[in-house]
């Protein structure tokens, strides 16, 4: 028992299952799952569906935090990828032989690409900053941060865009084989970012970068390179996240979506288990975080408090969070305590 | 002493005359910002009619006021290599707490505003404490703080309340006329008073030097015996004052308190100190500097105004343009001093 509790995931979980039971205990049918209309339905799939985003820019955000690096401008990726995606399909009304069809500006694979695309572009632009150019991280993303927001709407003409066009929507609100289609895309680059860093040297690398960088230069890590692309793969997961919030909400705002979302995403990183001076990560307990955020959102909700207080709550969270990762206040709390001072760890 | 010897031959060489137009390194940043601020007026006298007047200048001044407060808490903050996220939520919130109590509880401004500076003073504090004393990151602490501000304004009310007493109606639109018919606002004048003190409080006095020598190298500070801690949590609560009298000149701008107030205010304070030519690692800079930077985001938003066929939007992308501009310009900087 005392090993499981040693385990970094350990508390990450016993928070998340102590919010679902939070749930389960206000809304009797919060754990009830039926299947309708070809595929399963209730809170849990809801929770899992909306969380997709979330947990896709962190995943991107882990390997960044990993670094001792961060991003602050996938908020402003999210909204530029949905932007672009959202203005190359469009989307209009179409008479074919006497039936009504949708028709898209561009063909979807290219709108798709395109998206994907610049938001891959924004990742590079940020890594080159930082590691050729030699910003702080918290600098040269806020660059983008600042005038992503203002890309974004000068891509959709400062409008809210809609999309009128059924196969982009299966993205966010489709179902395969019963599941949100978009757990599947999270699930993937989860599967494929575990390959790689567990089962090649890419993982030892990126730690290496982030306990210390000239160290792993000077040991042959390609350091440089590899920072560069651990945010161009950042950019990307949030350009994939931009893609399903517009599919999901069938439009795209350049002023207001992924609002917020790297501040959530930090916190995801933060929950999971992953310090942010760099170093050890954990893509699973960055999962775990995502889902965490919005079980929490979701029980805020189901609770009837206004969901502004949510604001409150999350950074009570942070606090507690931080607060119990930081080695002063853990000292002064063992020494609250008074037990002796040479069981203290170092 | 050999030390001294040379910077005293250095001194004199700098004064001869065949040197005196070469500019020290540490000024090129904010000679920088200077210029460009004076090209940009430039451009919009030449290209503008009705953009050369007085009025055109003191209305960056007036509609800017809260950002150059808030700017100038930021600059002592990021000087200490530090960085405050929770400003513009604090904003928000000083709105919020104010319209509140005048309007729904009837109290009477003279008692509002102490009490929401206080506020700010004690939000400040408490961010720097967390920050000092169990070195977390004042980028981490300071979002939560962001985030607490805004949830506590919507537990106040998640709607807007507009201001309706007359001691804030009245301030809000006094004038004071200065010279063929310029006028400055109340809010404009506290912002030039925050900013002459800001730059005694940098240079003449013993918190601004420590300011200075935490940003260069904290742990040199400590050594020099300098009060350190204190000086952090100061940096905070000077940021947290700066924040809250901020919120009071927006409350007189607005009008209004509202949880949606000043929304990303933070980056534009941030970028007004970067654009002012103080360095993000700490250290350089000047806070005379940020009130150049202020007047530079205003002067951009003022020229895409006068246009009228640019967007909005386009304000942000320049802001970020040139927030690129002046960071590539500080690590050139930076790389020429290393050598």
């Amino acid at each position: 028992m005392n090993t499981l509790f040693k385990h970094r995931l350990a508390w990450p979980l016993v928070t998340l299952l102590l919010l679902l039971a939070l749930n389960a205990g206000f809304n009797s049918s919060f754990l009830h799952l039926e299947w309708r209309d070809g595929h399963l339905y209730g809170s849990l799939v809801d929770i899992l569906n909306r969380a997709a985003p979330l947990m896709l820019v962190s995943l991107g955000m882990t390997l960044v935090i990993a670094t001792r690096g961060i991003d602050i401008s996938v908020g402003a990726v999210v909204a530029i990828s949905a932007a672009i995606a959202a203005w190359m399909i469009g989307g209009s009304l179409v008479i074919v032989d006497g039936v009504a069809t949708h028709a898209s500006r561009f063909p979807m694979w290219a709108a798709l690409a395109g998206a994907l695309g610049v938001a891959l572009a924004c990742g590079l632009w940020n890594g080159v900053l930082v590691a050729r150019v030699g910003m702080q991280p918290i600098i040269a993303t806020l660059i983008l941060m600042v005038a992503g927001r203002g890309i974004a709407q000068l891509i959709t003409g400062g409008q809210i865009i809609t999309i009128y066009y059924g196969p982009y929507f299966f993205l966010g609100s489709g179902y395969l084989l019963g599941l949100p289609f978009s757990l599947f895309i999270a699930a993937a680059v989860f599967v494929l970012l575990w390959w790689v860093t567990t089962r090649t040297a890419l993982g030892l690398f990126i730690q290496a970068v982030g306990v210390n960088p000239s160290a792993a230069r000077v040991a042959g890590v390609r350091a440089r390179r590899i920072t560069v692309w651990v945010y161009a793969f950042c950019g990307l997961c949030a350009g994939a996240a931009g893609l399903i919030v517009s599919s999901n909400v069938k439009s795209a705002d350049g002023n207001n979506a992924g609002q917020l979302m790297e501040l959530d995403a930090i916190l995801a990183v933060t929950l999971g288990g992953t310090a942010l001076t760099g170093g050890r990560f954990s893509l699973a307990g960055s999962v775990i975080g995502a889902l965490i955020i919005q079980t929490l959102t979701y029980a805020i909700y189901s609770l009837g408090v206004p969901p502004e207080v949510n604001l409150v709550v999350k950074a009570g969270v942070v606090f507690a969070v931080m607060l119990l990762q930081s080695p002063e206040f853990r000292q002064s709390l063992r020494a609250l305590v008074q037990r002796p001072a040479a069981g203290a760890r170092p | 002493m050999s030390a001294q010897a040379s910077s005293l031959k250095h001194e004199s060489a700098a004064a001869a005359p065949a040197r005196r137009l070469r500019l020290d390194p540490k000024f090129i940043p904010l000679a920088a910002t200077i210029s460009l601020f004076l090209l940009m007026a430039v451009i919009g006298s030449v290209a503008y009619t009705g953009f050369f007047s007085a009025q055109v200048f003191l209305n960056l001044l007036i509609d800017n006021a809260f950002l150059c407060i808030v700017a100038v808490g930021m600059s002592f903050v990021i000087l200490s290599g530090g960085i405050d996220l929770s400003v513009g939520s604090v904003i928000a919130l000083t709105t919020m707490v104010s319209a509140s109590l005048v309007e729904k509880h009837g109290w009477s401004p003279a008692a509002v505003i102490p009490l929401v500076l206080l506020m700010g003073v004690g939000f400040g504090a408490l961010q720097g404490v967390l920050i000092q004393r169990f070195r977390l990151q004042p980028f981490i602490v300071t979002l939560a703080g962001m985030f607490l501000a805004r949830g506590l304004c919507y537990l106040i009310s998640i709607d807007s309340i507009s201001i309706t007493n007359a001691f804030y109606t009245e301030v809000s639109q006094l004038r004071l006329p200065l010279w063929e018919g310029a006028e400055l606002s109340v809010s404009a004048i506290i912002a030039v008073a925050v900013v002459a003190v800001a730059v005694f409080v940098a240079h003449y006095t013993q918190f601004g030097r420590t300011v200075y020598a935490i940003g260069g190298n904290e742990h040199s500070a400590v050594l020099m015996g300098l009060p350190v801690r204190s000086t952090l949590v100061g940096v905070y609560t000077v940021s947290g004052f700066c924040s809250a009298l901020a919120g009071v000149v927006f409350t007189f701008y607005m009008l209004s308190g509202y949880g949606l107030h000043a929304v990303g205010l933070e980056l534009d304070a941030i970028a007004a100190v970067v654009i002012g030519g103080t360095l993000l690692t700490g250290g350089v800079g000047y806070v005379l500097g940020t009130l150049f930077g202020v007047l530079m985001l205003g002067i951009i938003q003022t020229l895409i105004m006068f246009d009228g066929s640019l967007s909005s939007w386009w304000t942000r992308i320049v802001i970020g343009g040139l927030l690129f501009l002046f960071c590539l310009l500080q690590r050139i900087f930076e790389s020429g001093r290393k050598r």
